[in-house]
């Protein structure tokens, strides 16, 4: 920073406001509600996002009502459970779990872990929640419009999207498409502050490798949605023209139901490419925030420092490179030139080493840890195992021939759900559980946690791991009901209500884990400060919750990794960032059984 | 019971109940009837290497929460990294994963190459029914085009095109196959996306509006097996079914001798509309006569 002299500032009058009172809100309405602190910012995204979530929970059990039990629900259609599916997978990919990890997370974690007073852009910051809003109510918009919303499946493929035969082509298509652009336009906002303010933003000795993997995960996937998301946005606008105007990017020649329309030459398949090209590095922007954040509560909670720092570092920045050259393995059975399997299948399986490696450093962690079983370790060690069993599948969607069988079957449902729906949903559950007392000083209630823990994670369990064996059977995805054929025995009926009745009781059960958030909102336990002992930034503010601008008149000054858990000769078994090595109170008894 | 026997416990319950419920599942990849036997060999390849993996990670961790569980005496160790094992497990993953990789590149190298002695067969899909196309004679597909397409056409032959004239047109969503031959089967969509399926012959590929997309295989097993559509193409996408029969070469030939060609198909049109044209001529006669 520019040295500025004092020489002739005593000529400048007092300014008639203090800076500092300035900087805070004065009303309800801009400290709540047009709020430009990322933590009141954070709550907005994430509420907003559990709440269309439920929306898209709701769509589940329907869809799950109608394969569990066929021709019970008359009042489910084949039309309603195209759209079902549809609005469940952009809700559950886009609106939840990207806007939760990247603007709920994001925002509320970044400032405090880096050590900045809030995020570089406040205002646009701002902006970027209200835009992500009305990106939301456009979606749900599309439900009151005729032919309601669309039933084109999340992937939206051209021509059928913008067809007759597929439910909400008429207007539902149209909102579809509006509410994406938007919901780029506002992620955009929020991503460059997210990218600025970790660059720039840094508190005296945060260095880039002392940051916590939560920072490392939420930051390299901001980066890949700003480089995805312009692919979505440009496919969204040409469908648009396409649907409006009659344009032909992704039309091809077509007789439809009898009927030769007048679009001409365009191409299905470049839409697809676009898609993908979005739609790939799209599962990392949900995976890797939950690697950060799962590998902190891991060290903090297994009383050990994360393994291999620096190699988990690498391998999110890698693992994050790699996933702009995969995109083609979703389009391997698409008609491309089928040459192109070669090199998308092995650029898919390089990403499986590094993985491996966040996988090793994690279970490495907790060898020879100290391990707290606390309701977020619960979660983290329930991830391991959902997101291991999901990444593996992987290696069979991936592999390029493997694929050909299992594509466009139940196989690839439970995949997905597994290592982008259960296991970054289990960290998001684990990282709440962890950092509530931050937010609001309050402990969540133990006991509702535990019911919760369990009820979701072996429910999962039970939902997707049969679900992978329709697909070896060759249940097709995507079907509104299978009938009679000669080759599914009775038997999978009976595994599929059963898989419904699990997702039922899965959904029932995070009505406990929200009457658990308001509870103990106001009722729960109050926590002391830093209740878990961890050694980041974030817990060390001088308020709890810490207030806006974080962190009173000074900035801390950071000494050390984020991961100082058990170090030889310490007498307390963690040291914050912030204590400068003469502080750190030592414990000669324990030095000298450390070094014998 | 103290939580972490509870935790250690299901862990291994989850372990060790996945590897039974595999063992022992009524679900599994339906038998085999055509020559993609390699594909059903990586599957089971990937399916013990991954799962002997997933296994080892859930053991390893149950074994560690039991193992170094909390005491507030005790202290992890203090281990930032440990370059030695960091690469031999990434060599190993590496070796492991290329394990996986080769033969499935080798299994594909065989999908994409269609065999000199393969013969054609044509799928056309469009919402909501399969149909399809045999060469004749010449063992020619004629050309198409959509704009070819109408009530006398469906499929959109070129009429100028001789190799077209004597193609066998399978109006109906049932096919029939001989056994023992291999086919390139040439996908063409004339309205949006479909996926031609038939999951005892594990092949399958995309239909593509504005492109012909192609897979091969080879019948291994007399029988009848479901066609479904694997790619989502509207509201009727589960109710695009069809069947495909694989019987002895003798009753193939039979099959297609009482098929329909294109030029007859036309020739019938033809008289169609003649008949139309003589009867409206008739009754225009009887009209003006009634007038007179």
């Amino acid at each position: 920073m520019a040295d500025v002299g004092t020489v002739g500032l005593e000529q400048v009058p007092p300014a008639e406001v203090e800076e500092m009172e300035l900087f805070h809100p004065k009303s309800f309405a801009t400290k709540y509600i047009w709020s430009q602190d990322a933590k009141i910012i954070a709550v907005q995204y994430a509420g907003t996002a559990v709440a269309i979530g439920m929306v898209g929970l709701v769509l589940s059990w329907l869809m799950r009502l109608q394969l569990g039990f066929p021709e019970i629900f008359s009042f489910i259609s084949a039309k309603d459970y195209y759209q079902f599916i549809t609005m469940h997978g952009m809700i559950m990919v886009i609106y939840l779990l990207t806007a939760l990890f990247l603007g709920g997370f994001g925002n509320y974690l970044i400032p405090l872990m880096v050590g900045a007073r809030d995020m570089v852009f406040p205002y646009v910051n701002m902006l970027s929640y209200w835009i992500f809003l009305l990106a939301v109510l456009v979606l749900i918009a599309s439900w009151f419009v005729p032919g309601g919303p669309t039933g084109a499946g999340w992937t939206l493929y051209p021509p059928q999207a913008i067809l007759s035969g597929t439910p909400g082509s008429s207007t539902g298509i149209v909102l579809m498409l509006i509410s994406l652009a938007l919901f780029i336009v506002g992620f955009t906002m929020g991503g460059l502050n997210y990218v600025v303010t970790v660059l720039q933003a840094r508190t005296r000795g945060m260095t880039m490798m002392r940051l916590p993997l939560t920072v490392w995960g939420i930051f390299v996937a901001t980066i890949l949605a700003l480089l995805a998301f312009p692919a979505l946005f440009v496919g969204a606008v040409m469908m648009t023209l396409d649907k409006m105007l009659g344009t032909s990017f992704f039309m091809p020649a077509i007789v439809e139901m009898g009927q030769q329309l007048t679009y001409r030459g365009g191409s299905p398949l470049l839409f697809q490419h676009l898609f993908w090209f979005f739609g790939h590095p799209e599962v990392y922007i949900v995976a890797l925030p939950a690697f950060g954040i799962v590998s902190d509560l891991i060290s903090t909670h297994a009383r050990r420092n994360i393994f291999g720092y620096r190699l988990m570092v690498w391998a999110i920045v890698v693992i994050g490179g790699l996933s702009f050259i995969v995109w083609a393995h979703h389009m391997y059975v698409s008609g491309m030139n089928p040459y192109f399997g070669f090199f998308f299948a092995t650029t898919t399986l390089i990403i499986a080493v590094p993985t491996a490696i966040k996988v090793y450093n994690w279970v490495l962690t907790l060898w020879k840890g100290n391990i707290q079983l606390t309701i977020p370790m619960m979660f983290a060690i329930a991830f391991i195992v959902t997101f291991v069993n999901g990444g593996i599948t992987g290696l069979f969607l991936g592999n390029v021939i493997v694929d050909v069988p299992l594509s466009d079957t139940m196989f690839v449902v439970a995949h997905f759900h597994m290592v982008m729906g259960v296991a970054p949903i289990l960290v998001i559950f684990g990282a709440i559980y962890h950092w509530f007392p931050l937010m609001t000083g309050r402990m969540l209630h133990t006991g509702l946690g535990k019911f919760h823990f369990w009820v979701t994670f072996l429910g999962a369990y039970l939902i997707y791991f049969p679900m992978h064996y329709l697909g070896f059977l060759g249940v097709p995805r995507r079907y509104y009901e299978l009938k009679d054929t000669s080759f599914v025995p009775a038997s999978a009926a009976d595994l599929n209500a059963f898989i419904t009745v699990a997702a039922l009781i899965v959904g029932f059960a995070q009505i406990v884990f929200i009457i658990n958030i308001f509870w103990s909102a106001y009722k729960g336990k109050p926590s002391e400060k830093n209740p878990w002992k961890a050694a980041s930034l974030e817990w060390q503010t001088p308020g709890l919750p810490p207030g806006h601008g974080n962190w009173g008149k000074e900035l801390p000054v950071v000494y050390r990794w984020a991961y100082d858990y058990g170090v030889p000769g310490a007498k307390d078994d963690f040291i914050p960032q912030n204590v400068a090595p003469e502080q750190v109170e030592m414990d000669n008894d324990r030095k000298e059984t450390a070094t014998t | 019971m103290s939580n972490r026997w509870i935790v250690a416990f299901v862990l291994l319950v989850v372990a060790v109940g996945s590897v039974i419920f595999h063992l022992v599942t009524p679900w599994w990849s339906t038998p085999i009837a055509s020559n993609w036997s390699q594909i059903d060999f990586t599957i089971n390849l990937t399916f013990w290497i991954t799962g002997f993996v997933y296994v080892a990670v859930i053991l390893f961790m149950a074994w560690c929460i039991f193992k170094y569980r909390y005491r507030p005496d005790r202290r992890a160790e203090y281990e930032p990294e440990n370059k030695k094992l960091e690469i031999w497990l990434t060599a190993i993953t590496t070796v492991g994963v290329a394990g996986l990789l080769a033969p499935g590149l080798i299994a594909w190298d065989a999908y994409v190459d269609v065999p000199k002695d393969a013969s054609e067969v044509e799928v056309v899909g469009k919402q909501w029914e399969w149909s399809y196309r045999f060469p004749g004679k010449d063992g020619k597909l004629g050309k198409t085009a959509i704009r070819f397409i109408n009530s006398d056409n469906p499929f959109g032959i070129d009429p100028k095109d001789p190799n077209g004239k004597d193609d066998i047109l399978i109006e109906d969503t049932d096919v029939t196959l001989p056994i023992g031959k291999s086919y390139k089967v040439l996908l063409r969509s004339t309205d949006v996306l479909h996926d031609f399926y038939v999951p005892q012959f594990r092949a399958k590929m995309d239909l593509v509006p504005g492109r012909v997309s192609y897979f091969w295989f080879k019948t291994t097993r007399r029988g009848t097996f479901d066609i479904l559509c694997a790619e989502l193409c509207g509201v009727g996408h589960h109710a695009m079914r069809g069947k495909v029969s694989v019987v002895t070469p003798g009753d193939f030939d039979k099959w297609l001798g009482e098929q329909t060609t294109f030029a007859q198909a036309q020739k019938e049109a033809r008289l169609r509309k003649q008949k139309k044209e003589a009867i409206k001529r008739a009754a225009n006669e009887t009209k003006q006569a009634a007038r007179n």
